[in-house]
């Protein structure tokens, strides 16, 4: 009983959600334009297997890619400070992680609009040394700061956990067994740490994967994400069949790629 | 003595305003099994973690067979470390746990693994040489943890509670075949534990701890039966303490009143106690049964308590209450709770403790 509520919750906001965009990536559309569900079709999975669509999964995957190894590298360390600092100091530190939340993500991504754009502190400095204004807003590093910016939390919590659960003895058990620090990190440390590693890559990949705001804010909508191109298709493009199937795909890849990580970590411990 | 294997000079810690170490000397010879015993708290561990370089200390020194070591990390010491809860590395099978050593040292692969495979056949084990730590009991992980420390052929062997995790019947096996171990490879080993038995059956010598001070180094046989400080007599074994004050070089005056012979020459500045071992106690029923010699006092029995082999008995007497073990052997006297009887030692029996 006392789950009901929580039921009630993923039938209304997950279960009948999925159901509407399975049923329309198998519905047709017209020539106008509309969405049929007059015939069972699977053009819009068809359709998938367009270059163009080939282009946009291939670059988004390579953001997504490159901003879940710029959150771990960024990440990585700062879950280590904070997890070996004191309790007090400790909690203080995963407050200011987490203050970002408590302020809208659209501002946020707005006011990064304003520092990468040309009458940011960069583009400023550049025009008083009286060049050209220096601008990152519009390019894929825009896109990639945003994206990074975005996610570190959900790398920095995860990661955060599993150092913090480190059984500390087994460093110095390697640095008894004659390995320096680094190697004591590489040899125990980062294989005991693993489940965060994968943990907090997937909470940044997945939506790195599939975003819309950062891109549409930061990169100026030129080079087309997949995220945007999905919004396309239910909007402008009037195609939400292929936006539907696109996405089903891609909960398909991620659900997948969950399953993979569920198994590698059962192996451990 | 040769040269110390490990020499401690004025070592102190502290952490933060915790003075965990108030000044440690001590030097532990080559082949020795040295055990530091004390209560919990009372910097046992950290002595033995600022040994293997897990901390450094606030003041002093560490030489490790003359050269100094205070300050370098523990992966440039010839020391190696069986922890308390083992610390074997869960992501690893026993053979790559116990090869670890061997590969930082950069041992090349064929060496490493004649070694393993001897260490593993040492400690038993060459049969769960793929296992994971966690699929061992914790009599076999102990083991493990034993040669992969032992395997490095380290000059120094650290011990912290290794038995401490163990049921009492395997802690019993383990201090035997640690004790043949150590004779076998002749290693020096520094044991931290809090099981006095433990120490009085495995060291040569023993170190008693509170406080963050070194009170008493001594064989075990000085330690149980010479204990200089009231701390220690306490510690270790059952022990019966009573207040006397120094009268002469060879004379001890009871609270009661009564002089009795005691050999005052160790008596330091403080408070004193006669300190009397339950077992060289004596009971007998009149002042004519007692030994030419011996000491004696009168007293009643308050308590008796059967024990299979023996009989403890808790005798009040004018100078304080004596804790009694006699033999349960045909022939011995027993006494009820109540008889009123005559309390005998050795004179060279009671030790004057200082607190």
């Amino acid at each position: 009983m006392l789950g009901l509520p929580a039921y009630v919750y993923l039938v209304v906001f997950f279960a009948v959600p999925f159901f509407i965009v399975f049923v329309t990536s198998f519905a047709r559309r017209s020539a106008t334009g509309a969405t049929k569900y007059d015939e069972f079709s699977t053009s819009a999975y068809v359709k998938l297997l367009d270059p163009l669509v080939g282009t946009i999964v291939w670059r988004s995957f390579w953001i997504a890619t490159i901003t879940t190894a710029v959150c771990l590298l960024f990440a990585y360390p700062f879950a280590y400070y904070i997890a070996t600092r004191r309790p007090a100091v400790r909690n203080a530190l995963l407050v200011l992680v987490m203050i970002p939340f408590w302020s809208n993500f659209l501002v946020r991504t707005y006011a990064w609009r304003f520092i990468l754009g040309s009458d940011g502190p960069l583009g400023t400095l550049t025009e008083a040394m009286g060049r050209e204004p220096f601008r990152l807003l519009f390019t894929p590093a825009a896109i990639l700061i945003g994206l990074v910016y975005g996610f570190l939390p959900f790398m920095v919590l995860p990661l955060y956990a599993a150092i913090e659960r480190l059984d500390w003895r087994l460093v110095e058990a390697a640095r008894d067994l004659y390995a320096d620090g680094w190697t004591a990190f590489r040899k125990v440390t980062l294989p005991l740490t693993r489940s965060g590693i994968i943990a907090g890559s997937l909470l940044v990949f997945v939506p790195s994967f599939g975003a819309y705001v950062t891109p549409a804010i930061l990169g100026g909508g030129k080079d087309l994400l997949l995220g945007s191109y999905i919004v396309t298709q239910f909007g402008q493009a009037r195609n939400r069949p292929l936006g539907s199937a696109l996405s089903i795909v891609i909960m398909a890849v991620m659900l997948v790629a969950l399953m993979i990580r569920n198994r590698s970590g059962a192996e451990e411990i | 003595m040769t040269k110390a294997a490990v020499e401690l000079s004025g070592v102190t810690k502290h952490f933060g305003e915790v003075v965990a170490l108030k000044g440690i000397d001590l030097a532990i010879a080559d082949g020795e099994f040295f055990s530091l015993l004390g209560p919990s708290g009372c910097g046992k561990t950290t002595t033995l973690r600022l040994i293997a370089g897990f901390e450094f200390p606030t003041s002093g020194s560490i030489q490790i067979h003359g050269k100094e070591m205070a300050l370098e990390p523990p992966d440039a010491r010839p020391i190696n470390t069986v922890f308390q809860s083992y610390a074997l590395f869960p992501h690893m099978n026993v053979e790559r746990n116990v090869g670890f050593g061997l590969q930082m040292k950069k041992v090349n692969s064929n060496e490493i693994a004649t070694r393993v495979g001897r260490a593993l056949d040492m400690v038993q084990l060459s049969h769960r040489a793929n296992a994971k730590p966690d699929q061992l009991s914790g009599g076999m992980q102990q083991r493990v943890a034993l040669a992969r420390a032992l395997v490095n052929e380290p000059e120094v062997l650290l011990l912290d509670e290794p038995l401490g995790a163990l049921d009492l019947k395997l802690r019993q096996q383990m201090q035997i075949e640690l004790k043949e171990l150590q004779e076998r490879v002749g290693i020096t080993f520094i044991y931290v534990t809090h099981d006095q038995e433990e120490a009085l059956t495995m060291s040569d010598r023993i170190g008693v701890m509170d406080k963050g001070e070194l009170l008493q180094v001594g064989t075990p046989k000085e330690i149980y039966e010479s204990p200089t400080s009231r701390f220690v007599a306490d510690f270790i074994g059952d022990i019966s303490l009573l207040a006397v004050s120094v009268v002469s070089p060879t004379e001890v005056r009871l609270s009661g009143g009564g002089n009795v012979p005691a050999d005052t020459s160790n008596a330091g500045d403080g408070s004193h106690w006669l300190a009397l071992r339950p077992e060289s106690l004596h009971l007998v029923s009149a002042a004519a049964d007692v030994p030419d010699g011996m000491v004696r006092i009168p007293g009643k029995v308050r308590h008796r308590v059967y024990y299979g082999d023996s009989y403890f008995y808790d005798v009040e007497t004018t100078a304080g209450s004596l804790d009694v073990r006699q033999e349960n052997r045909p022939g011995l006297p027993t006494f009820d709770a109540g008889t009123e009887l005559m309390v005998w030692w050795n004179p060279a029996a009671g030790s004057l403790v200082t607190a």
